[in-house]
């Protein structure tokens, strides 16, 4: 066995939490090799030239919950993380330029004063089950049967954290904390922007409309990075390529291999025990220890095989839920593209086509019938306003997170493709109008497509819906939450396992940590 | 053959034959299927099993056709014995568990051809062995009801299945199993059984179910052929040392009260876990079981007297209630008293002073009496003629 080939830690795939992990056992002196199939690092958190001269953040693009204490643990401020911009705004966008703006707490714009009270109130109480929320996230999630002390003193702060909100609003968190987004913001508001944008906001990245289930608990997720001391999105320079090129170098310079374009085929095993893995090209590296970047149910339908596993294991992680609904539009632009009602400088904020709760709903329904929405919901950012490194001089380039867009599209996307990205240009043009003649270029990633290039199954953000039933102890699967799998020396760090998708390294630094914990065997 | 459309029991393709030979009418519920308990007198079906020949309507039996490029791979992984070295035309008895090592149903599976096998079990879990596909390449079907079956056993049967014209029939191992044309169609034969004696057990269209009965009867009328109800069955199995699911063990599946199901460990079945098979389902669990020591004990035990110790407690010395009893019977040939439980570890093993609590109603009064009961090692009723190639002749 050459020097070359045995590694004490084999991570495969390059994206955020693969990297936060190999960052984190790099450090305590293992030998590390990171596997990834593509050119590049840095998977649903990369930025890519879509046009000759114009780069844009391929799959995420904004920053919003990435953990502090990954950030200086890491140093990746010292490794190249800067921010283009921090604490954007969001505008709500309206008919005839009748906008509403949030930032943090406050409201403002065409709306009714008892409506921004409201939201004050609204804002600080959500911020307040974020914070018990937080305290869950940054640990290994507890289990619920056969636990240890930590799981049962980690149950116990949870219970405590719940308690200590007060009579009042731990009775409001247990009210609403697994009901629908739709009914809470009736409850609260009037205002049908801001009950769109709030609608947005808990079901960004999921196959849920805000009549659904749980989606309170995607709301908080989505605003749990504000307790983390982020208020509103930030754009780091260079796209969100930027933050794991940090997190690659943070890596390296511990001393972690990153090798690209080594495509794992298999998790090699023996006798439930991990031996290494075969690449594509047929070269094996050996190791006892493979934690897999990849979702779960990649990791074990195609990496392990369901015939190594046992059935009800692989009934599960097959049933995990995971229909991937979020597209991506990227427009190279001639120049500056005018909103209706907004000036030049609010056009680099958070742009969101959402217009009231109601639609957002029906935009929905299209997908539960494997249709695209007729009328979608759009999150638009322009980083090239604050970002000039993306574009050429003068030039522009827009970003937007499309819904719904189902994975398993009735007609298939190479038919619709088309038909789609005309359909949510022509919409963008309603609130900025002359936008097509601008275009010089333009490319949509649906679902299919991310799937294509970064391997999530379906092409979900957050590799498995994020939802009560597969949330905490129950992520990815019952009985399997602690990073840790029936494979001995086999552990999952992607965002399906505990806490969930968005760039938080969360995952990554939790699954570091148990291992690390574990020692090596 | 007409079959009418069933009311609440479907009939099986002998049921014209069955019906007609079920003097006592004491009828069944098995699996969906009405089936006989009795035909005319349980003692004198069971002396035909012992000594004669008794044909017993095996339809009801689940079975599954397993096929496909995977067939073979995928039900090594399914069950717990190592199917590697399995050849065409063999049978294998094995059991299969879920997840936490606990059985889910023991049965046979015969290899029919290279991809092509028959999983015959008592429940149904189609669900679980859709389930364990996942990742192989293989179509399972139920047929049940597609392949009308008898068991066939007892010292006489080989001659009877020659006088039918089954050529070389005698020189089928025990778990071989062979083809035969018969009336247009096919009949398989297997050298198997649930009684623990020389016998078969015979499978063909449905179409040609009522011409085997009576060619089966005709060809055995100088030998003793008698038809046996599950009541008769019963005591042979018992007898045999064989265990049956949902007596024995809760099937995995059905458990409702956590921790009542049981591992292969735990009933007697060691012989049948391979744990140095690469993978197979529950694997992971019984490793681990292995090493850490299971919580059940399953025991034959020889109870003195002569009331079988059905559903009774089992004591150890010190009066201290260990285990149930699972099955009991006075067994003719072997002539013992024998009751089969389940004790908790660590008793069972030989020489345990254990007794068994049992309750009998006479006229009105209910008398109590604890017997000494100990622990049998090897086989109750083993004899020569079940082993013997080629099959002997009375």
């Amino acid at each position: 066995m050459t020097e070359n080939n045995h590694f004490d830690v084999v991570i495969v795939g390059a994206g955020h939490n693969g990297l936060v992990t190999a960052a984190y056992m790099a450090k305590t002196g293992m030998k590390v090799l990171v596997l990834e199939s593509t050119a590049n690092v840095g998977g649903a958190s990369s930025t890519e030239e879509f046009h000759e001269g114009f780069r844009v953040s391929t799959c995420a693009h904004l920053l919003y919950s990435l953990h502090p204490a990954i950030v200086s643990d890491l140093q990746l401020h010292n490794h190249g993380l800067t921010y283009a911009a921090t604490n954007l705004s969001t505008v709500a966008l309206g008919n005839d330029g009748l906008h509403i703006t949030i930032k943090g707490d406050s409201v403002s714009g065409d709306i009714s004063t008892e409506d921004v009270n409201n939201y004050q109130e609204f804002y600080a109480r959500m911020i307040r089950f974020c914070k018990v929320l937080a305290v869950t996230l940054e640990d290994r999630p507890p289990k619920l049967m056969k636990g240890n002390l930590k799981d049962k003193l980690s149950l116990l702060k949870l219970g405590w954290n719940v308690r200590k909100l007060g009579k009042e609003d731990m009775r409001e968190l247990l009210r609403i904390g697994a009901i629908n987004i739709y009914d809470v913001l009736e409850e609260n508001f009037d205002n049908q922007l801001l009950k769109g944008a709030l609608s947005l906001d808990a079901v960004l990245g999921s196959h849920t409309g805000p009549r659904s289930p749980n989606t309170v608990l995607g709301y908080l997720y989505r605003h749990v990075g504000e307790t983390f001391g982020f208020s509103g999105p930030a754009m780091p320079a260079g796209g969100l390529g930027a933050v794991t090129d940090a997190i690659a170098a943070s890596a390296k310079s511990s001393g972690a291999e990153v090798r690209t374009d080594c495509r794992v085929e298999q998790i090699l095993t023996e006798g439930a025990r991990v031996t290494g893995v075969r690449l594509v090209s047929g070269d094996e590296i050996s190791t006892s220890r493979v934690i897999s970047n990849a979702d779960p149910k990649t990791t074990f339908a195609d990496l392990v095989g369901y015939r190594h596993l046992d059935t009800e294991f692989s009934r599960r992680v097959s049933n995990i839920r995971m229909k991937g609904n979020t597209a991506k539009l990227h427009l190279a632009l001639d120049s500056l593209p005018s909103f209706t009602g907004l000036s030049e400088e609010d056009v680099g904020a958070r742009l969101l086509i959402a217009p009231g709760s109601d639609y957002v709903e029906l935009a929905f329904n299209h997908a539960k019938y494997r249709e695209y929405s007729r009328n979608p919901i759009v999150e638009i950012t322009i980083p090239s306003v604050h970002d000039s490194s993306l574009a050429p001089e003068g030039k522009h380039v827009l970003s937007a997170v499309v819904q719904y867009a189902p994975h398993n599209l009735k007609e298939g996307w190479s038919e619709g493709n088309d038909q789609f990205r005309n359909l949510v240009i022509n919409l963008i043009e309603g609130y900025a109008p002359g936008l097509k003649q601008l275009i010089i270029s333009s490319e949509l990633l649906t679902p299919a497509d991310l799937e294509a290039k970064f391997g999530t199954k379906a092409g979900h953000w957050h590799h498995g819906e994020l939802a009560l039933d597969q949330f905490l102890m129950l992520r990815p699967i019952p009985g399997m939450s602690q990073y840790s799998t029936p494979i001995d020396g086999l552990y999952l760090c992607s965002a399906g396992s505990h806490p969930g998708g968005n760039v938080t390294g969360l995952a990554g630094h939790n699954c570091a940590k148990t291992v690390i914990k574990e020692g090596i065997k | 053959m007409t079959i009418q459309e069933p009311e609440r029991l479907i009939q099986t393709p002998f049921h014209s034959r069955v019906a007609a030979a079920c003097e006592v009418n004491y009828w069944e519920d098995w699996a969906g299927y009405t089936t006989p308990a009795a035909y005319t007198n349980v003692e004198l079906e069971y002396f035909a099993m012992r000594n004669s020949a008794s044909i017993f309507d095996l339809t009801p039996m689940t079975k599954y056709r397993i096929t496909g490029s995977d067939a073979h791979a995928y039900l090594d992984c399914l069950v717990t014995r190592n199917l590697r070295k399995m050849k065409i035309g063999r049978v294998t008895y094995t059991a299969w568990c879920n997840d936490d090592g606990k059985v889910i149903d023991d049965g046979t599976i015969f290899r029919i051809a290279e991809n092509t096998f028959i999983l015959c079990s008592q429940e149904r879990h189609l669900d679980w062995l859709e389930w364990s596909a996942m990742g192989f390449d293989v179509h399972i079907e139920d047929e049940t009801d597609r392949i009308a079956a008898l068991s066939f056993q007892g010292p006489t049967t080989c001659r009877i299945l020659k006088n039918l014209g089954l050529k070389d029939v005698e020189d089928l191992k025990p778990f071989d199993l062979t083809h035969y044309p018969f009336d247009d169609s096919e009949l398989m034969v297997s050298r198997t059984g649930f009684t623990g004696d020389l016998g078969y057990e015979l499978w063909t269209d449905p179409a040609s179910a009522e011409k085997l009965w009576d060619r089966l009867m005709e060809a055995g009328h100088q030998y003793g052929i008698k038809p046996a109800g599950s009541e008769a069955l019963q005591i042979a199995r018992i007898e045999a040392g064989f265990i049956q699911a949902g007596v024995e063990f809760v099937p995995a599946q059905q458990e409702v009260r956590e921790g009542r199901a049981r591992s292969p460990y735990e009933l007697g079945l060691s012989w049948l876990v391979h744990l140095k098979k690469p993978h197979f389902n529950g694997k992971r669990a019984l490793q681990e079981e292995k090493q850490k020591g299971s919580r059940y004990r399953f025991v034959k035990l020889d109870v003195q007297g002569n009331k079988p110790a059905e559903h009774s407690f089992i004591y150890n010395g010190q009066n201290k209630a260990v285990g149930t009893v699972t099955s009991a019977a006075w067994v003719p040939t072997a002539k013992r008293n024998i009751a089969f439980a389940s004790l908790e570890m660590p008793w069972g093993n030989p020489g345990d002073d254990l007794s068994a609590e049992i309750y009998y109603l006479r006229e009105l009064k209910w008398t109590r009496v604890m017997e000494k009961c100990s622990v049998i090692e090897g086989p109750i009723f083993d004899p020569e003629r079940r082993h013997a190639t080629p099959a002997p002749d009375f």
